[in-house]
């Protein structure tokens, strides 16, 4: 007898589908509360590889949802103790960890080396970025997402003719529209359902036990257990908003596609009435430019942008060559959220000369 | 004459109507939906969701006449 036996003899199951989790190598992104239960059930079910990837650190506010941890964890980082606990509890998982954030340039690097991916992120930027990643490898994705009692979950790119999440939302939604867990609340068993989800939906993907979620979204309400799923079909216009290329997918600024700025170019500025100008520039940079209802406030004193006061709802940001400004309208849009700030696109190279 | 239409809201979307379900008189098309719906609940103007008529997404403006359903579908970002 050994520790799969109760699920071995399940006919849809068999020798041969835990076999096939003894081979398969899964990718769990997010440690919160969702990637808690993932991993629980994963690994009790004997996946043979798994993939952490996390560069949080345990915080006392986390222990309401996330039950891998305890209050002897906190200030830890998640990996750490998640592979420190599973370890000691089955000897036949092998475990990599990856205590750091996905970005645009190492995600490609540490997803490709699974056969499965599981989003269990909580945020927007990450949330594209795999999604784009996986699209692009064609790996295939396990998705979930929780907003106070209600959750998604859906299973992307698997086979021929598989949607994705931009199937289902297009364009990434702006991060301050969208509260995550932290500002709004959520009861810790929601993302215990959500997960314990998307781990059937893993085993069933890696085994074929059933049916997956593939091109079908599941809305999944705690309060009243009722379910709506939606049909998902390829959407040509969406899947022309994910980078061809993993070079350029490196280039995109994830962070900032989630951000809610506008860019606009100089002369969609300048015919503008009523607009204010800000030049992000350090001191030294030039050319200067003669603008109507203009500030400076260098990036590098963005420290301290308490006293800072704009006469205009409507704000047009610009640096030299265009980049600097989106990470400034970034941050200017978090300390003033009432207000509409804009990046020029190209900055002061792309100026018009006459 | 047509029957009624049934709204299904998620998510924030929910929040701002203030139920997860609302009943309509028939509309015509998903643009005029959309108006009647921001003009009760202002705060829907500026968020994003999707649209589904009787579950199958719609992309671009589409006539409801003799649909059932619809939803408004908003992305969660939690985890």
């Amino acid at each position: 007898m050994d520790r799969f036996e109760r699920q071995v003899i399940l006919r849809e199951l068999g020798p041969e589908g835990q076999t096939k989790l003894q081979n398969a190598s899964v990718l769990l992104i997010g440690l919160g509360g969702l990637g808690c239960p993932i991993l629980n059930y994963l690994a009790a079910a004997g996946v043979g590889k798994i993939g952490l990837v996390d560069g949080d650190l345990v915080s006392i506010s986390n222990l309401n949802r996330q039950t891998l941890y305890g209050e002897n964890h906190v200030g830890e980082l998640k990996t750490d103790v998640a592979s420190r606990i599973i370890s000691k509890k089955y000897s036949d998982i092998k475990l990599e960890v990856y205590p750091f954030f996905l970005t645009p340039k190492n995600a490609f690097e540490v997803i490709s080396q699974y056969d499965l991916v599981i989003d269990g992120t909580d945020n927007f930027p990450t949330r594209y970025l795999v999604n784009d990643v996986c699209f692009l490898l064609h790996k295939p994705l396990v998705f979930g997402a929780i907003f106070r009692h209600e959750g998604q979950v859906s299973v992307f790119d698997l086979g021929e003719n598989s949607c994705n999440y931009r199937d289902l939302f297009p364009d990434p939604p702006s991060s301050l529209e969208v509260p995550n867990c932290s500002e709004t609340g959520v009861l810790g068993v929601l993302p215990g359902l959500i997960g314990t989800l998307m781990a059937t939906e893993t085993i069933k993907v890696i085994t074929g036990y059933a049916e997956a979620l593939r091109n079908r979204v599941l809305f999944f309400d705690s309060k009243t257990y009722q379910q709506y799923f939606l049909d998902l079909k390829p959407n040509a216009v969406a899947r022309n908003l994910i980078p061809k290329t993993q070079k350029e997918l490196e280039q995109l600024d994830y962070e900032f596609l989630c951000s809610g700025i506008q860019i606009a170019s100089w002369e969609e500025g300048l015919k503008s009435p009523k607009v204010q100008w800000l030049d992000v520039r350090e001191s030294h940079e030039m050319p200067k430019l003669n603008l109507e209802n203009l500030i400076e406030i260098p990036i590098s004193e963005f420290y301290d942008l308490n006293q800072v006061q704009f006469n205009s709802d409507q704000v047009f940001v610009y640096c030299q060559s265009g980049i600097r400004s989106q990470k400034a309208a970034v941050k200017l849009k978090e300390k003033f959220p009432q207000k509409e700030f804009i990046s020029i696109r190209g900055g002061v190279n792309a100026y018009p000369k006459n | 004459m047509a029957e009624k239409l049934i709204i299904k809201a998620f998510g924030m979307v929910a929040e701002e109507i203030g139920q997860s379900e609302i009943w309509l008189d028939s509309v015509s098309d998903t643009q005029e939906l959309l108006a009647i719906l921001k003009e009760r609940y202002p705060g829907l103007e500026g968020m994003k969701f999707s649209l589904a008529v009787d579950k199958e997404l719609v992309s671009e403006n589409q006539k409801i006449d003799g649909a059932r359903e619809v939803a408004l579908l908003p992305p969660f970002s939690g985890g």
